[in-house]
């Protein structure tokens, strides 16, 4: 094996790259989960934002608008699920799977006059001298303009579920929605909120994916992103901070393995391959094993406001 | 009263197939304390919830200081200065103290200073209250305090509260109803919702007592006897439970140093607990809520297995054995929470009576379930116990609560148990519902079966107990015949109340 073959400069960048995604998708899956809806359509949201947005892209030539574009898209899916599930009281599980296989077909179905079509992709953004630092500047300071919003993300829904009176209410909804209620408070418009959202961001992890990570547009692009991004959450006690190690663990070793194999590293491939898996729910369990695990009490229920 | 803060007029609210309220009226005076006094579904909850805003009415109006006021959200109803302390209570686990206070204001003041108004008022009406404190670690009472400082933070001039004592001990509700009597000498009003009739008489200045959503009467309570006022709660009389002769045999259940961990984040483990419980005899065990009832009971009927030789059951050792097979020696339970774990909730009588009387019923052969027999089983129940339902093939979770607990109780009770372990045999049921099944608890521990009756109601557990004891954190205190016992002495047993003190402002 030739270790020398990994530059770690190039590695930590792709590590960015890759993990970002996942974080997108996994913040907002977190804040559908802290007001108490459990959609498991992850999958199917990131990957009809993920053709939505090259779509838009190609045809527009504009990188921007097809983030902005899948975000809406995947969004308006997830609010079909918000209907079903908040006002028509359907299962959650139940519709989250189908979600998800809607996601699938409809992205097959758009996607196809797409496929080896070579989308625009976002510029580096230039952050003057920091980009010209040596080494870091390359790891850290020159990556795309998502990088860093998914960062700022991060910091924005830590701070708005702990410090504002809007996430307290939110999470006031996840935890007890009888309470909530009876407070006068309106379960079903926060969790329809909460669900944008979560749709929201699940759509510019996929867009993310189609037009800066791969970047072209294939059947399947998402390859099970989406089922990661709910695992973390789980595994990260719904804290936006060990979301954001979650994701850069999952993103880190998926790089790392991919180098080790190019690099003819004597470790069969499957067990490679599946590493990345492996390790994340490992190291979150251990994390989480210590203290509480904090699942909002109500998550997954349905509300229905009786008399 | 001179001046008159709430007027309500020909208030009427119907639900599909039951007017919850009709053509209710009256006032509440300004600095004084009104009882709201009915049975359970006698209209109290959704009159409340008028006035509160989570309802509105079909019909009649309130006024407000002189002003109209029809309150379209609790929002509304707190900016015109009414509060309310619910009964299940409205608070989230997860949450700590000044979070949960923080919720349940319009205009909440940043965290920092809402911790220090927390602790201001509560030293002031001697509710110590700590805000950094996750609310699920609080006991039942302290539970109520956050209720109550929210409500006070917000100034109120109505204070409404639903059944605030039925989780507190006797110490406790003295201390509360200090507090109470210093914010009526501060002009504000308050609403109080009960029907325990000896606690009114000592409180309230006016009662306005509701029966099938009418009002019955307003009168004044310390001029009333409180049988005057169950009379009128009622409407007939009902049969109090008959005495009994106390033979006792054999013991039957035995409970030696049984000691389990907590079962989750927000349970009570159970402390080296031990009793005996003789044929013909039925042991009291009370308790503020939250301090080990739920775990005792899953210890009894085998839902949690404990440590071996710890449960005896007629000498045998069944520590070790899960529910079936303690069923099966004679060792029956019936739980407190009548859906979700007493019965299932859309599954019907029939099936509901199969899950729990298959085997002492033989209702089940060479594994095929004989729906005739079951069928029977379940109609025997109805009919004695007096079950109100069109038929045995109704799902359990479209019976009233008093209805479904008769159910409950009497499937247990038919079964010809030879020991019964019974949580909250009577909670949420109505008067009349809960004399008749008192009466059968006693007719079952006459015909030489053993019972323990775990309650929070302290008047029940006197009138049916022999002997009594009361679980505190886990442990169960010493074990006393019932005829010795006094209220403070049950009280202290209870463990006292719980670092409260006395409200220390000035009227």
């Amino acid at each position: 094996m030739d270790l020398s073959a990994i530059n770690p400069i190039l590695l930590v960048a792709s590590i960015m790259v890759s993990a970002t995604p996942i974080l997108l998708a996994a913040l907002g899956e977190m804040v559908v989960e802290k007001s108490g809806v459990l959609n498991l359509g992850v999958e199917g949201m990131m990957i009809t934002g993920a053709v939505v947005g090259f779509v838009v892209a190609v045809a527009s030539g504009l990188p921007v608008l097809g983030f902005v574009a899948g975000a809406l898209a995947a969004a308006v899916l997830s609010l079909s699920f918000g209907v079903l599930t908040q006002y028509l009281l359907s299962n959650q599980v139940a519709t989250g799977l189908g979600l998800t296989m809607v996601g699938l077909g409809l992205s097959a179905l758009i996607g196809k006059p797409y496929e080896g079509v070579k989308a625009p992709t976002l510029p580096k953004l230039d952050l003057g001298p920091l980009s010209d630092l040596p080494v870091v500047g390359r790891m850290l300071f020159s990556h795309d303009v998502m990088v860093y919003l998914s960062l700022l993300l991060v910091v924005a829904v830590w701070a708005f579920l702990k410090f504002t009176r809007a996430g307290l209410i939110l999470r006031a909804v996840g935890e007890s929605h009888d309470s909530a209620h009876a407070l006068g408070y309106k379960v079903v418009r926060v969790r329809m909120a909460a669900i944008f959202f979560g749709g929201a961001c699940a759509g510019l992890g996929g867009a993310y994916l189609s037009l800066v990570r791969v970047p072209q547009w294939t059947e399947g692009l998402t390859a099970g992103a989406g089922w990661i991004a709910l695992a973390i959450v789980v595994f990260a006690s719904w804290r936006a901070g060990r979301v954001l190690v979650g994701a850069y663990l999952f993103g880190g070793i998926t790089v790392l393995q991919l180098n080790l194999q190019a690099a003819g590293a004597q470790v069969p491939v499957a067990l490679l391959s599946m590493s990345p898996y492996l390790i994340t729910i490992l190291v979150l369990v251990l994390i989480s094993a210590r203290g509480v695990h904090g699942a909002p009490a109500s998550l997954g229920r349905s509300f229905h406001a009786s008399h | 009263m001179a001046e008159t803060l709430l007027s309500i007029r020909g208030l009427t609210k119907a639900y599909p197939g039951v007017v919850a309220n009709d053509d209710v009226s009256f006032d509440i005076g300004r600095g004084e304390i009104h009882a709201l006094l009915g049975e359970n579904g006698a209209g109290k909850s959704t009159l409340v919830k008028m006035i509160y805003g989570l309802v509105q009415p079909d019909r009649g109006s309130m006024t407000m200081n002189g002003s109209g006021f029809a309150p379209a959200r609790p929002s509304e109803a707190r900016r015109a200065g009414v509060a309310m302390v619910f009964q299940h209570f409205s608070l989230f686990d997860a949450l700590d103290v000044a979070e949960n206070v923080a919720l349940g204001m319009e205009t909440p003041p940043p965290m920092r200073d809402l911790a220090r108004q927390i602790r201001e008022v509560s030293e002031t009406y001697g509710l110590p209250l700590d805000p950094g404190r996750t609310v699920g670690t609080l006991s039942a009472g302290e539970r109520q305090r956050v209720e109550i400082i929210r409500c006070l933070l917000q100034d109120p001039r109505l204070l409404i509260m639903d059944e605030p004592t039925s989780v507190l001990t006797p110490q406790e509700v003295g201390i509360l109803f200090e507090t109470l009597r210093k914010l009526k000498g501060e002009g504000v009003s308050i609403l109080y919702i009960s029907h325990k009739l000896e606690e009114i008489r000592a409180l309230c200045d006016t009662a306005t007592i509701l029966r099938l959503g009418k009002k019955v009467a307003t009168c004044t309570p310390a001029e009333t006897t409180a049988r005057q006022l169950a009379e009128m709660m009622v409407g007939s009389s009902f049969a109090a439970p008959s005495a009994r002769d106390h033979a006792k045999g054999a013991v039957m259940l035995k409970v030696d140093g049984l000691s389990l961990p907590a079962p989750g984040a927000f349970g009570t483990p159970l402390r080296g607990i031990g009793f005996e419980v003789r044929a013909g005899e039925v042991l009291g065990i009370g308790g503020v809520a939250g301090n080990g009832q739920d775990e005792l009971l899953a210890a009894l009927s085998g839902e949690r297995l404990s440590p071996a030789s710890s449960v005896l059951l007629m000498g045998a050792d069944v520590s070790r054995q899960g529910p079936v097979a303690r069923r099966a020696s004679g060792l029956l339970a019936a739980p407190e929470e009548r859906l979700g774990h007493a019965a299932a909730p859309n599954m019907s009588l029939i099936e509901n009576g199969v899950l729990t009387a298959a085997r002492r019923r033989g209702l089940v052969s060479g594994g095929m379930i004989s729906w005739g027999r079951a069928r029977d089983f379940a109609e025997e129940v109805i009919k004695a116990f007096d079950v109100r339902t069109p038929g045995p093939h109704v799902a359990a979770r479209a019976l009233s609560g008093g209805n479904l607990q008769k159910f409950v109780v009497g499937r247990e009770i038919l079964q010809k148990p030879q020991v019964l372990v019974i949580n909250q045999p009577t909670w949420g049921v109505d008067a009349a519902a809960a004399a008749a099944i008192r009466q059968a608890l006693l007719d079952l521990a006459g015909e030489g079966a053993a019972i323990v009756v775990i309650s929070q109601d302290l008047d029940e557990l006197m009138e049916i107990s022999d002997r009594f004891g009361a679980l505190n954190e886990g442990r169960l205190s010493a074990i006393r015949p019932v005829a010795d016992l006094d209220i403070e002495q049950i009280g202290l047993m209870m463990g006292g109340a719980h670092d409260m003190e006395v409200a220390h402002v000035d009227a």
